[in-house]
Order: structure tokens, then C-alpha cells, then sequence
């Protein structure tokens, strides 16, 4: 792991707010180089830092709304490779949308996309459960999402200040 | 038929009510802002650079402390200079950020707002002709309450060639022997110009030199951009001639909670407490709860919106340069103050148009006093996005105007 520059941390979290903020306007907003700003970035992708830049829908806006579920995952690590090995295997499922290790009552958290809900539920009694050293797994299909990745999707939170103020 | 209230009471007692008031009163005009506030209100197309509040809303850890103190009972008037918790928490906070040291138990009294704290320093410090210096541009009420108060204001220039700095030079330039006490507001509201160490010591100096009190109002002490503000009160031997005015609204974006402090010689805060306990009795204890919690637990999120103006600071100052407008480099506050003397229009007739034809609200300079005529007042506490398209709306205004 690296310890980054103060500049290559300001560029994330702004990028993390907007990433479709350009170099120009990241650079006047952090009173850098046009020139420091792109080789942060071109670094910074180099680096797998900046892996991706996604966009966060809200799909219970659209028709064709996805099922999610969470589900735990109790497993036996592999001699050698620990947990890695089965964490594998399971996230380069096309359904699985995320993979973390956890501490605590389980090991893995999965989480499952399908069209609906007999689609997640086949995928875990076809393609998980039957894993070797999966020993447990446990659904919950999420219901609403309110806040994902700090992003609130129903902001309620007005302006509300006079247009002119001394 | 309705009557309008006003013509009905001049019916019944004869004369206008006006010939009532007093007349240091009916003397006060009113503020130059009312008349844009109305231009620009209700449209909403508009862009506004015109707010002199943050556009963050109060830090919801803040609120939510505030609701539980609700929820538990918290409603009663408090201790007239405030709960004890929360001048402890001012006193630390004082301390720990800008090392001035006031005693929480007789030497800070929290106030409804920086304004209150204003007023009552010059209640209790002006007797009738008592001269008070105020550096200009500045922010509105110095110069009506200083009038109130049965005072007379008196504008000390400060100029962009200094960066909006108060100099010594021009500060003697307008002392006499009637002049008692001198307002400082640096960070400076509309201007951002701040005061270092080196700046203040000559002005500490003439302070000294003619036995003057300071007023000083750092409502804006957080939002400095590349060195931490330098409070009035810390320069050597100024501590009890100053009376130190700040408050949570810029900081702790706490506008409406209306919390402020005042801190100042115990003999001084005894005077101020005297009037305070009269008048309000006490600031109110929800905005009390809400400011300790903003102290105890609020101090980073404070500082990632400093950061944020900062970022909006340097996009506005270049936006306003690359449009052709000359701008000094703001240093604190959230206010870009350009000139527009280069478009040949003066402040008041430049931020008319801008808002009919261009629709975008900003403050005329010449509202703030003298030195504030040909320049904008351009608050950058709105989105990225917003002053974006300000300065894209006002580059195209402003190359109209080069057109003819």
C-alpha cells in the first residue's frame, strides 16, 4: 500500500464526488498545473488507485428494476490460499456484484444480482451453496436502497437561503 | 373599503406616524442590498453570488443533537452569559485555535448572533458624539447600530492596491480627539482581505498611541486560504483593549441558529451581560446545544468545508481574471470582491444589468461604504456547477457590453 501525495488524495475525493470533473477544472479548483494534475491521474490509473469510472443509478427509477440480495457466507479456507481461492471463484460470477471477507458469525459477504427473485435464488442453491467448502449460506434480499457509497438517492435536503444576504 | 393600516392611523391621530420615531431612527437608511434582494427574488432562473451565508447546511450531527436535547426536555431559559458547557468549550476553542485566553466565567457571554454581540459592545462603550472608526468596504451594520448607539461613524478607506488591508497611514489620517472606538472585521465581509501579524502591529500601535477600544468582529476567523488568521486580540498588549465578536453561522455553516460570542475584559462583559440580560435575557438553548456539539464533535467536518471554499475561492478568482475582470487574490471569507470599472458601468448600474440581462445576482460595492463604488461583491459559497455558469453568463455579458 502506498502513502499518496496530498494532491493525488484531493484529486480522488473530488473525482469520487463528480468523475466527470476534467483535468482544467480539477486543477483550478486545487490551485495546481494542468501538467501535475494529469500525471496524478494518468498515476493514479496506472496504479489501479482509480480502478474505474462508474456511474451510480438509482434502478428503482427503471422498468426493468434488479434483485439484490446479501447473502453470508459460512466457508472452509484452502490449505495454502486461505480464503482467497473460494473468494475467487465466487466473484468472477457475472451475478456476484460484490465479494468481501468479513470478521464476525460468517466469511463472506456476496452480493447477488438477478432479474428477479427466482434467478438469485437459483443461483445460490445451483452455483454457491453446491461449492466445496461452502458450508452455509444465508439470503437477504434487499428491499430499498436508501444511501449507497455516501450517496444519498432521495435527497430531501433543500437551498433554502434568501438570494441576496449582507 | 380596506384602509391601509398606515393611512388609517394617520386619520385618527392627525399626523404621520413617522413624526413619531426617533429621529436617529427615521435617520437610518435602509440597506442598499433590499432593493436587489427584491429584483432577484421569485426568479428562478437566476444564479445568486449574492448570499452572504454558506451553502452547506448545518452539519446533521449538529441538528440531531439539537433534536434529542428537544426530545429530553430541553427548553428553559439558560445562565444570562450562557451555559457554563458551552463558554468552557468557547474558551478551549479560543485558545487551542487563534491563543487567546478568556475566562469562561466572567470574561465570555454568548450572544444571538455576532450581530447581538456587536450592538451591545457599542451600546456599552459609546456615549452621544463618540467618534467610531470603521475601515470600508465593509459589512452593513457597523455604521447604523455605531448610529444607534448615538455614535458617529467614521469610514477609514481600504484599497485594493493593499489587498483591502487597514493601514496605519490611513487610520491616523481620520483620528481625533473624539474618536473612541475603531471596528476591525478581518476576514473582511464583502472584500475577503485579511490582517497577518506584521499588518496589525502598526495598527496596534496607533490603537495604543490614542487610548482606542477595538472592536473586533472574526465572524470569518475559520475560513483563511494558506495561513491561519491572526486574531487582534493576541497581539501583544491589545488583549483588554479588544472586544472579540465571532460566532458559529460562517464556520460551522450555523447561520440560522443565530449563535454568537463576545468575549472581552471582565469589566467590559459585565457591561455587555447588563444590557444582554435586559434585552434577550439569553441566546437560546437550542442553538446553545447545537453550538457545543458543533465545538465537541464538528471540528473536522469544519474543516473539509473550509477546504471546499478554498477549492470554489480559486475557480471563482480565475473565472472572474479569464473574463477580463481585475481581481485581487481573496484570502479569506467566501467573498471574491472584482472590479468592474473596466466596463465602464458603475457597481450599482453593473449589478442591475447583470441580473435583468444575464441572471446573476451579486452585491454592488458601493452599498458596503466608501472604497466599495466600482466593485462586486461575488460570494462563492454556491456549487461548482452554479459559479461555472455564473461566470459563463457573466463573460457573455460582459463581452456584450464591449460590443456596444
Amino acid at each position: 500500500m502506498k502513502a499518496l501525495s496530498e494532491l493525488k488524495l484531493k484529486v480522488l475525493d473530488l473525482l469520487r464526488e463528480d468523475a466527470r470533473r476534467n483535468p482544467e477544472l480539477l486543477a483550478t479548483l486545487l490551485g495546481a498545473s494542468l501538467e501535475e494534475v494529469k500525471t496524478a491521474i494518468r498515476e493514479l490509473e496506472e496504479d489501479h488507485i482509480i480502478v474505474k469510472y462508474a456511474t451510480v443509478v438509482n434502478s428503482s427509477k427503471i422498468d426493468d428494476e434488479k434483485v439484490t440480495a446479501l447473502i453470508e457466507v459460512q466457508i472452509t479456507p484452502e490449505r495454502g490460499r486461505g480464503f482467497d481461492a473460494i473468494a475467487e471463484r465466487i466473484y468472477l460470477f457475472s451475478q456476484v456484484k460484490s465479494v468481501y471477507l468479513m470478521s464476525g458469525a460468517y466469511d463472506l459477504l456476496v452480493e447477488v444480482e438477478g432479474r428477479n427473485l427466482k434467478e438469485v435464488a437459483s443461483f445460490v442453491s445451483d452455483k454457491l451453496s453446491p461449492l466445496e467448502s461452502v458450508l452455509s449460506t444465508k439470503t437477504h434480499f434487499i428491499l430499498k436502497k436508501y444511501k449507497q457509497d455516501g450517496i444519498i438517492f432521495e435527497d430531501h435536503e433543500e437551498d433554502h437561503r434568501l438570494v441576496i444576504s449582507p | 373599503m380596506i384602509v391601509n393600516p398606515g393611512q388609517r392611523s394617520e386619520q385618527e391621530v392627525g399626523k404621520s406616524m413617522n413624526s413619531y420615531l426617533a429621529p436617529l431612527v427615521r435617520e437610518i437608511q435602509p440597506s442598499g442590498i433590499r432593493r436587489f434582494f427584491d429584483l432577484a427574488s421569485g426568479n428562478k432562473d437566476i444564479i445568486t453570488l449574492g448570499v452572504g451565508e454558506p451553502d452547506f447546511i448545518t452539519p446533521w450531527h449538529v441538528r440531531e443533537a439539537t433534536v434529542h436535547s428537544l426530545e429530553r426536555g430541553f427548553t428553559s431559559y439558560t445562565s444570562n452569559s450562557g451555559t457554563p458547557e458551552l463558554r468552557e468549550a468557547i474558551g478551549q476553542y479560543l485558545y487551542d485555535n487563534f491563543q487567546v485566553a478568556y475566562e469562561p466565567s466572567n470574561q465570555i457571554l454568548v450572544t444571538v448572533g455576532g450581530s447581538e454581540a456587536i450592538d451591545l459592545a457599542l451600546r456599552a462603550l459609546i456615549a452621544p458624539g463618540d467618534e467610531v472608526l470603521v475601515p470600508a468596504p465593509c459589512y452593513l451594520p457597523y455604521s447604523p447600530l455605531t448610529s444607534i448607539a448615538g455614535g458617529v461613524p467614521v469610514e477609514i478607506g481600504t484599497y485594493a492596491k493593499d489587498n483591502f488591508k487597514i493601514t496605519a497611514e490611513n487610520l491616523l489620517a481620520k483620528i481625533t480627539p473624539k474618536s473612541k472606538v475603531l471596528i476591525l472585521n478581518y476576514p473582511s465581509n464583502p472584500t475577503g482581505g485579511i490582517m497577518t501579524y506584521e499588518d496589525w502591529l502598526p495598527i496596534a500601535k496607533v490603537v495604543e498611541d490614542h487610548d482606542l477600544l477595538v472592536i473586533s468582529d472574526e465572524i470569518y476567523a475559520e475560513l483563511t486560504y494558506g495561513q491561519k488568521h491572526v486574531s487582534f486580540a493576541s497581539i501583544p498588549g491589545m488583549m483588554d483593549r479588544t472586544i472579540l465578536v465571532s460566532g458559529f453561522s460562517k464556520a460551522f455553516a450555523m447561520t440560522g441558529w443565530r449563535m454568537g460570542y463576545v468575549c472581552a475584559h471582565p469589566d467590559l462583559i459585565y457591561a455587555m451581560l447588563k444590557i444582554h440580560q435586559y434585552t434577550v435575557m439569553c441566546a437560546p438553548i437550542m442553538g446553545q446545544v447545537a453550538a457545543l456539539e458543533a465545538l465537541t464533535n464538528g471540528i473536522e467536518e469544519k474543516d473539509r468545508m473550509i477546504d471546499s471554499y478554498n477549492q470554489r475561492r480559486r475557480l471563482v478568482v480565475q473565472g472572474l481574471r479569464d473574463i477580463g475582470l481585475e481581481c485581487h487574490e481573496p484570502q479569506g471569507a467566501f467573498y471574491a470582491f472584482p472590479s468592474v470599472e473596466s466596463t465602464g458601468l458603475s457597481s450599482d448600474e453593473f449589478a442591475q444589468r447583470l441580473l435583468v440581462e444575464a441572471k446573476v445576482a451579486a452585491v454592488p460595492g458601493n452599498v458596503f461604504g466608501l472604497g466599495g463604488e466600482g466593485f462586486l461583491r461575488c460570494s462563492y459559497a454556491t456549487s461548482v456547477a452554479n459559479l461555472t455558469e455564473a461566470i459563463s453568463r457573466m463573460g457573455e455579458f460582459i463581452n456584450k457590453l464591449k460590443m456596444g
